[in-house]
């Protein structure tokens, strides 16, 4: 048994939601990139231009990405060996939360209730997923989520005779609604299979993955154990969603998409849902693991 | 080519503003989002009824004026304003056709509109226009002064008027009804 004082949770929490807010990864960052030199549009080029320019300002001059510094979406995978001591874990992430939008300069974004609709001030409470996990570590993955994109995101409950096809349009569907609400290029984030939430949980945790496809060393076992027509179809989906002509900012041309990241698990002999969580080109997500 | 435009627009700069023109916004422009929209329709709708002059009651006034959906990150000691991209534009729909109807003359935000509001805006003869989602960074450079003129209460949400010099816009919806998401 490993004790974790949850006051470190909340420090590591506080520093992730300020770096994850005005530093994109590696992958992401040179997926725009790319898009720049690829694009075939002028409107589209400029627009990419913009999100290249702004992303060095965020950084060099420490001011978000996005204005929509996002609702805080947290993942905990806690190695069944810890042992959280100094206070509650879920008080800990969200003081966390608190801190990291308030030292930050963040936006806060969140309300008390969907109906009262009253800003709670300190964008809390964050939306919080706890996994159990062999080992004595957490991996803690923060990814501030914007609504703009979330607010096109869909769930489909298809029938098994839907089969491959069915889950190829309802991607593409989805992608090409979102249009220039969601501020293309997205990262595309599909869950498929589980039940309801288990396939929506999925679809949201796709887009905390690398974009950089078998790139790192972690990816790349993973990679492994997954079935290669999930690698084909995520490939196949990039270039049909990129083929809609949507384009940069939804004005037209070549890169509407950076990547597709497909999750998949069992469901029931009656089912095949299909979750397909957009995210902007502000593709966040900071993980750490303590 | 970015053509360089001055707020307020005259009459003749909405009739040659085009959908697909990139442009430069210099002048003034006030903000609203989702909560402001609704309370300003609720001051609307209660001046009518106790027969007030709405231009009195709301927090600036429409006729003549622009309207930038846009929530903005906290400014930092030293700073105008924080990150300050555009909102969806579509959630104000609701809200839009009775801001035309009292003279509104153009829009910034980002994303689709509905019939009405681009019925409407033939009708009043209004524009409007993009800014790139996701730069508010870059955005934010483009702003001069920022002051919060009304529902402080909001945070985010509260109404401000800012300066803006050289903002970079497309025109998503022209006066004519040409809209350049139709063609893509």
């Amino acid at each position: 048994m490993r004790d974790l004082e949850v006051s470190l949770i909340t420090k590591n929490i506080r520093e992730m939601c300020i770096e994850a807010n005005l530093f994109l990864e590696e992958d992401v960052e040179k997926a725009i990139r790319t898009a720049g030199y690829t694009e075939t549009s002028e409107t589209g080029r400029s627009v990419l231009s913009q999100i290249e320019d702004n992303l060095k300002i965020a950084g060099d001059e420490r001011i978000p990405i996005c204005q929509d510094t996002g609702m805080a979406v947290v993942f905990l995978e806690i190695g069944q060996e810890v042992h959280f001591t100094g206070g509650d874990i879920t008080d800990a992430v969200n003081e966390g939360v608190r801190q990291g939008y308030e030292e930050g300069y963040l936006r806060k974004s969140v309300v008390n209730d969907p109906i009262e609709r009253i800003n709670t001030g300190d964008n809390t409470p964050a939306v919080i997923h706890f996994e159990i996990v062999p080992g004595d570590k957490v991996k803690l993955t923060v990814a501030p989520k914007g609504f703009g994109s979330e607010n096109m995101s869909r769930i489909f409950m298809l029938k098994p005779a839907d089969g491959i096809e069915g889950v190829k349009n309802a991607v593409i569907n989805t992608a090409k609604e979102a249009g220039p609400n969601a501020c293309p290029p997205f990262v595309i984030g599909v869950g498929i299979g589980g039940d309801f939430e288990k396939c929506a949980l999925m679809s949201k945790k796709a887009l905390t993955r690398s974009i950089q496809k078998d790139k790192s060393p972690a990816d790349a076992a993973e990679s492994k154990e997954r079935n290669l027509y999930i690698k084909e179809l995520e490939e196949e989906l990039l270039l049909k969603i990129n083929d809609t002509g949507l384009g940069p900012a939804g004005l037209g041309g070549r890169n509407t998409v950076l990547a597709v990241n497909i999750e998949t698990f069992p469901t029931h002999i009656a089912g095949l849902p299909v979750a397909v969580n957009i995210c902007c080109h502000v593709n966040r997500h900071k993980t750490r693991i303590i | 080519m970015f053509k360089e435009i001055k707020i307020p627009f005259s009459k003749e700069d909405i009739a040659n503003l085009k959908a697909g023109d990139t442009i430069y916004l210099t002048g003034t422009v006030y903000t609203a989002r989702d909560a402001a929209h609704k309370r300003m329709s609720e001051l609307i709708e209660d001046g009518k009824k106790r027969g007030l002059d709405i231009d009195d009651i709301l927090p600036f006034p429409v006729k003549g004026n622009v309207i930038y959906y846009m929530g903005p990150s906290p400014a930092k000691p030293g700073q105008v304003i924080g990150s300050a991209g555009p909102t969806t534009s579509g959630r104000m729909d609701k809200y839009t056709p009775q801001l035309l109807g009292m003279g509104l003359t153009a829009m910034i935000g980002k994303g689709k509109r509905t019939k009405e509001v681009y019925d409407s805006m033939k009708k009043n003869g209004a524009v409007y226009m993009a800014a790139v989602g996701g730069a508010g960074a870059l955005l934010s450079k483009c702003i001069k002064s920022s002051d919060i003129i009304a529902f402080e209460d909001l945070g985010p949400e509260a109404v401000r008027k800012l300066y803006v010099e050289r903002f970079p816009v497309i025109v998503v919806a022209d006066a004519t009804g040409r809209c350049i998401y139709d063609e893509i």
